[in-house]
């Protein structure tokens, strides 16, 4: 059966990147413009998924409180969560981890990288 | 897999184009709230996402731009420095900036300016506070030695407890490293399990030592546990080594391959030539709530031909009334489709407007003016092809309010006004069109100069007298400017003639009014849409026309005193006083005629650009809404011919052009009259 993500970006042209990325390798791709939209979508698809790659900086509810109200859910409990940063921003790294992120890739990235991160935090 | 990322070009434009006008709006608030952080963080957030956006997508050169830009912003969001005039000049600046780059990739114009000494200031600003900490990249470990040997490891993997409840599988990292070495092997370490009553079955307790052959350095194997490295024990023991000499050096080192791979983006260059030989693909953004009316319509349409199909099916005369109700039913759908289809295209006039607080700034403080800029009835909806051609008449006519209308503030002061002038742009619906005003409190229009110019320009005799109305629209004639002085802004003579083409291009008009000392308002008034035409239906011999009624002045049966041949070929009418070149339409469209004789037919008369003309035509039909379907794009074009309209029997009617059958008739007559 194919694994569904969820991606979270309140970047279109991201979304569509990322999402376009994920559809070649097999994903079904659900996404959200903010952190918000992502939760109702999440509950609206049964609640779950099998990895989130999202976005930190976002209007209405910014990546960091979206990985913390994903980790309060069952479901969700340990699901990979890969937040998008960009180098600027290293510090966010180890609060994207507290608030329960599996790990982090750094903008720009090639689609390919991101596969390859992919692969390395979702069982196969 | 490999991607094109130029395919997501257009979709970075677009959103980038909305980003940098949030920013523009932001940036102009902030002057007035320089310590509103929210707003501040909304600024930051708009640059940062172009940053990513234009990285991502290889435009190193706006990324390279914003990061400066963004570095900037951050600054101030976390209230380390304050918004001050020069800095928020600059903020805009740097917005022009971004918007000449953005252009620049999108292939409209060959180059953007240099963003070296706005980048260069933008330090400058920085520095002056603090200096720039450029975080220097510390240096890769030297990894040569080991990259180049064969190495024998152990590799001692103890997760911590909590790796779980992040979301990380250690098993998919293992099988990871696995698959990057060889003669992998796996043991699984039990030594930390706690007694079963102790077990929290949501943490990690077991740990494992891996023993393979790599050429990969520490640095690669760790990074594989980046993820997780903090918490966790990760220790790597080589255990033997073969040098690289002694292997034959003739493999290719993986590490190379791997390298290609993961190699950045394709350069920019590249990216945007491709772009520049792409031409750019119309888009049109639409909420999801219209397409899903839509889909819920076309449902409707296909239950409605169910049920037509049924009823037609076994049909006898008893079932006539359910015939007749799903003939009903299907119209309604269809008319409510046509109607929300044409929604599709249209945009609030706020995308219109948008660009005018700018504009006003900028233009109130190049010439000294104060000036407040009020907007209403942004959200009134305008067909996207009506609001890109009527923003740049737009702007003629608020830089036009500014320069010419408004006064100075001393200027104001003594004729008693406040010192802020005020220039307001107003849209609103007004039967079937849009209206749009543009209105200012200034001085108003100059009465006894444009009457001098009009005069000098031989358009009117000295002594004639005119309704004010006519002499204030002699500033719509060609080469027509009053102001003394040209100033940067305006007056220089291509002005108000070029707008009124524009909105009479568009098949609207345009009327001012205006008093002195008090101000002038224009009001431009526009058809909903370019696609449907308010027309009036003609017969000529058997064959239906359509006029576009805004060209049409009136209709006339003469009579046969008032019709006169000039030089034995040129048709004349008289209409009260004024004489009119007539045009016989079955004529000039080659028709059989039903009637020649004038005065059993009509005559419409149409304008433009003060030209008339006499049409005869055999009757009038109706005034209806048209949908103008082009010849272009189905036949060719067609002298004197607009377009198409298909008619409610099914039949094609023509829809004729003014403009341009006033064109060939000129060119005719002046042939006629060479020859």
């Amino acid at each position: 059966m194919g694994k569904t993500a969820l991606i979270v970006d309140d970047s279109s042209s991201m979304r569509q990147m990322v999402g376009f990325t994920l559809r070649g390798a097999g994903f079904t791709v659900i996404e959200g413009s903010n952190g918000q939209e992502a939760l109702d979508k999440l509950t609206a698809g049964g609640g779950r998924v099998d990895i989130i790659i999202t976005d930190l900086n976002m209007p209405v509810m910014d990546g960091l409180t979206f990985i913390k109200q994903v980790r309060t859910r069952t479901l969700m409990k340990f699901t990979p969560i890969l937040m998008l940063t960009t180098e600027s921003q290293e510090s966010r790294k180890a609060e994207g981890k507290a608030a329960g992120a599996t790990g982090w890739i750094v903008k720009p990235f090639h689609p390919e990288q991101l596969l390859k991160v992919i692969e390395k935090v979702l069982p196969a | 897999m490999n991607l094109d990322m130029t395919m997501f070009h257009q979709a970075f434009f677009e959103e980038a184009g909305d980003l940098l006008a949030e920013l523009e709006n932001q940036l102009l608030l902030l002057e007035e709230k320089p310590d509103d952080t929210e707003l501040l963080n909304t600024i930051f957030r708009c640059a940062h996402s172009i940053k990513g956006g234009s990285a991502t997508f290889g435009f190193t050169e706006i990324a390279h731009f914003t990061h400066s830009l963004e570095t900037l912003l951050d600054r101030l969001r976390n209230g380390k420095m304050q918004v001050t005039h020069p800095l928020s000049q600059l903020l805009l600046e740097s917005l022009d900036q971004l918007r000449s780059l953005l252009a620049a990739a999108r292939g409209e114009t060959a180059d953007a300016p240099n963003s070296e000494p706005l980048i260069a200031r933008m330090e400058a600003m920085l520095n002056g506070v603090a200096p720039v900490s450029v975080a220097a990249k510390a240096p890769l470990p030297d990894a040569a030695e080991q990259e180049e040997c064969l190495r024998h490891c152990v590799f001692l993997i103890a997760p911590g407890r909590a790796v779980l409840q992040q979301g990380t599988d250690p098993v998919a990292l293992l099988k990871h490293l696995a698959a990057q070495v060889s003669n992998f092997t796996l043991r699984c370490r039990l030594s930390h399990l706690p007694q079963i009553e102790e077990m929290n079955p949501e943490e990690c307790y077991l740990y494992w030592e891996a023993e393979f052959d790599t050429r990969l350095p520490d640095t690669e194997l760790l990074d594989i546990f980046e993820f997780i490295a903090d918490e966790s024990e990760l220790a790597i023991t080589t255990v033997a080594g073969i040098f690289n000499g002694m292997q034959e050096t003739a493999v290719p080192a993986p590490e190379h391959e791997h390298a290609a791979e993961t190699a950045p983006p394709s350069a920019p260059t590249e990216n945007a030539a491709s772009a520049l030989a792409k031409p750019e693909a119309h888009t049109l953004r639409v909420s999801t709530e219209k397409v899903d009316r839509l889909i819920n319509l076309v449902g409707e349409l296909v239950i409605n031909q169910s049920m037509l199909n049924e009823a037609a099916q076994n049909f006898h005369m008893g079932r006539l009334p359910q015939l007749m109700e799903a003939v009903a039913a299907m119209e309604r759908a269809s008319r409510e489709l046509q109607e929300r289809v044409m929604a599709i295209r249209m945009l609030p006039i706020k995308h219109a407007f948008g660009r005018f607080p700018r504009l006003v700034r900028d233009l109130a403080n190049a010439c000294g003016k104060k000036i407040e800029l009020k907007t209403s009835g942004e959200e009134t909806e305008l067909d996207k092809t009506v609001i890109e051609a009527i923003a740049d008449p737009l702007t003629h006519l608020v830089r036009n309010s500014i320069d010419h209308g408004l006064e100075t503030p001393q200027e104001r002061r003594l004729a008693g006004k406040p010192e802020t002038g005020v220039v307001a742009l107003h849209a609103f619906h007004e039967g079937g069109n849009i209206v749009v005003e543009i209105s200012d409190d200034g001085k108003g229009l100059d009465r006894e100069r444009i009457l001098k110019k009009a005069i000098e320009r031989g358009l009117i005799q000295e002594n004639e007298v005119l309704p004010d109305e006519t002499i204030y629209n002699f500033i719509f004639h060609p080469g027509f400017s009053t102001a003394p002085t040209i100033t940067d802004l305006s007056g220089r003579g291509v002005g108000m003639d070029i707008v009124k083409q524009a909105v009479v291009g568009m098949g609207g008009s345009i009327s001012l009014s205006t008093t002195p000392g008090e101000g002038s308002c224009f009001r431009i008034r526009l058809p909903l849409t370019m696609a449907i035409l308010e027309g009036l239906s003609l017969l000529v011999g058997e064959e239906v026309y359509i006029l576009s009624l805004t060209s049409i002045v009136e209709s006339i049966r003469p009579r046969s005193g008032d019709l006169r041949l000039i030089a034995g070929t040129s048709e004349v009418v008289q209409v009260r006083g004024e004489v009119l070149p007539v045009q016989r339409l079955y004529q000039y469209f080659g028709v059989k005629p039903v009637i020649t004789d004038a005065t059993k037919g009509l005559l419409v008369i149409v304008e433009y650009d003060g030209c008339k003309v006499a049409l005869m035509v055999d009757e009038l039909i109706g005034q209806s809404q048209v949908v103008i379907k082009s010849l272009e794009t189905n036949y060719r074009k067609v002298d004197g011919i607009a377009g198409a309209t298909i008619l409610g029997d099914g039949r094609v009617a023509l829809i004729i052009d003014v403009p341009g059958l006033l064109r060939n008739m000129s060119r005719r007559s002046q042939l006629l009259s060479a020859a």
